[in-house]
């Protein structure tokens, strides 16, 4: 039913180059920030991701900041941890989404909570990510719940998104695991922020031989780094990410650090644009996102493309 | 085997300074092995103790005894006389050995000189390390004998999850249990069994269902 289908899957389909970004929804419970954020995307990201209380840091829901973005004229992917629910959760918190009118699901394990700030909070981890993924397939294509009861009527039919790490350990297992999270249900991938583009070459590599470009739309994350401090404490302190140390040097000497991060990144857009498999583009500038537009256009991405049959609308 | 750990000497001090006269009862079993609750720790408890509350000015006695187990009523019969002279019991044994003193000596107070941490043992001299997440439903034949349930901080079971660098957990001090795993299934030539997706697991045979039980019919005794 095409109807149905996000925009985000639309664009994929129809062989454009996607751009995706993402807001950190607050640490309050008001959603002007996020539909300011998501306006301000507009035109410039055709979908935006909403994190689901990244760093395990309580912040305002990913669904109901997904809600906001949609009421801004945007076009939401939320994302959905296994940390905090259980199955019961997990597949409630679904169908209210879809009832509100988000169609893309991202789906991940979650940041453990000894990072966040309710380290001595319980964790669930009743189902992994791989068993998110296959769950949310099976709502959709199978029509019945986790425990094989049928949805009688108005089951979600979500895109579904995964994440993959070229950047984590053992490496060869990265693409292994991609190819489960495919099997499992998986269509479309964004990946942890790429720095290393050596590295993320040797993983496309690797993901080609195997076929999953063609079975997925992959999307290589990005992100501009403000500043060679910025950039060292994200070496230190930010889990499962390379950052080389050329990059900080690169930063360091130059005379206008935020005007090179935005030339880093835009190389790296171009670069990444031409690996054969790359459907598209994730930038992560939570914290700032209003250079995101400036990005987005020095990287030669304007305009946006429209989907017929639907407003433009983005975010 | 259960491995448990001595409380803060002050918090076991402030939990027993209401009375006079208390057991302080050892553990033969793991707690021996694991050094936090045999004979030699109920010692050094006793003598810390009556040490720390002279100094209060207000002396406790102290009975000490070690039982071969106290998860079980019989070695528990032994001590019936001990405890009928004492204020309160102070176990040093695990979680299930104060449960089953509280439960056989209804009238006394019983007290907890450990906390009880996991299913483990001892990787070398004096470091401890948990095994067993106790689930209920064993999985080890599926990843190479290596636990994620009781391993992985994430207990994931289609890991490593995007946090694994260099062996070692997103998780402070933790190694990733995946990156063994998968060591260990790649070296023993099983990597195909990784790749089939591990289904959500039935937490209800875990601690999840409520508290569990086992029975063998063939050696109970009827009434």
């Amino acid at each position: 039913m095409s109807e149905n289908k996000s925009r985000l899957q639309t664009l994929f389909e129809q062989g454009e180059f996607v751009v995706t970004g993402e807001i950190g929804p607050p640490k309050s419970a008001s959603g002007a920030g996020i539909r300011e954020h998501a306006k301000h995307l507009s035109g410039y990201c055709d979908a935006t991701n909403l994190t689901d209380n990244q760093t395990a840091i309580v912040r305002l829901s990913s669904i109901a900041s997904g809600v906001h973005v949609l009421q801004a004229g945007g076009e939401p992917i939320v994302q959905m941890t296994c940390r905090d629910r259980n199955r019961i959760a997990i597949q409630s918190d679904l169908l209210g989404a879809y009832s509100l009118g988000i169609k893309n699901l991202l789906c991940l394990s979650g940041d453990h909570q000894s990072f966040g700030n309710h380290p001595t909070s319980a964790n669930v981890f009743d189902v992994d990510s791989l068993q998110l993924i296959r769950m949310v397939k099976r709502m959709r294509d199978e029509k019945v719940f986790a425990c094989g009861e049928e949805i009688k009527k108005d089951e979600p039919r979500f895109f579904i998104g995964a994440v993959a790490n070229p950047f984590a350990d053992p490496f060869e297992v990265r693409v292994y695991r991609m190819e489960k999270k495919i099997n499992a249900g998986a269509q479309f991938f964004q990946t942890q922020i790429i720095f290393d583009l050596e590295r993320f070459d040797r993983f496309m590599e690797l993901a080609r031989e195997r076929g999953l470009h063609e079975r997925s739309y992959i999307m290589a994350g990005v992100m501009p780094v403000k500043s060679a401090k910025v950039a060292g404490y994200m070496k230190k302190f930010v889990s499962g990410m390379a950052v080389p140390d050329d990059m900080i040097e690169r930063l360091k000497k130059a005379e206008d650090q935020q005007a090179e991060a935005v030339e880093i990144c835009v190389e790296q857009i171009k670069y990444l644009k031409n690996v054969k498999g790359v459907k598209g583009v994730h930038i992560m500038a939570v914290g700032w996102e209003e250079i995101v537009p400036t990005i987005v256009e020095k990287a030669g991405l304007l305009p946006r493309p429209q989907v017929p049959g639907l407003a433009q609308v983005a975010g | 085997m259960i491995v448990a750990e001595q409380k803060p000497f002050e918090e076991i001090a402030k939990m027993v300074e209401i009375f006079d006269k208390v057991l302080i009862l050892g553990c033969n079993e793991c707690v021996t092995v694991c050094l936090s609750g045999g004979e030699k720790e109920v010692g050094v408890l006793a003598t810390s103790l009556r040490l720390y509350r002279k100094q209060g000015d207000r002396p406790i006695t102290t009975v000490e005894e070690t039982l071969v187990r106290q998860c079980e009523w019989e070695y528990l019969d032994e001590i019936e006389k001990l405890v009928e002279d004492v204020d309160c019991i102070i176990s040093m044994a695990c979680g299930v050995g104060v449960q089953f003193v509280a439960e056989r000596f209804p009238d006394k107070w019983v007290i907890p000189a450990l906390d009880t941490k996991c299913a483990g043992g001892a990787v070398e001299h004096g470091l401890w390390e948990e095994r067993c997440g106790m689930c209920g439903e064993c999985i080890l034949h599926k990843t190479g004998g290596v636990c994620p349930v009781a391993r992985c901080s994430k207990r994931i079971l289609n890991g490593p999850c995007g946090g694994s660098q260099n062996g070692k957990c997103e998780v402070k001090d933790v190694d990733c249990i995946w990156d063994q795993i998968y060591k260990r299934m790649m070296a023993l030539g099983r990597m195909d069994q990784l790749m089939e997706i591990e289904l959500e697991k039935d937490w209800s045979k875990a601690r999840d269902g409520g508290p569990r039980k086992m029975s063998r019919e063939e050696v109970m005794i009827g009434e």
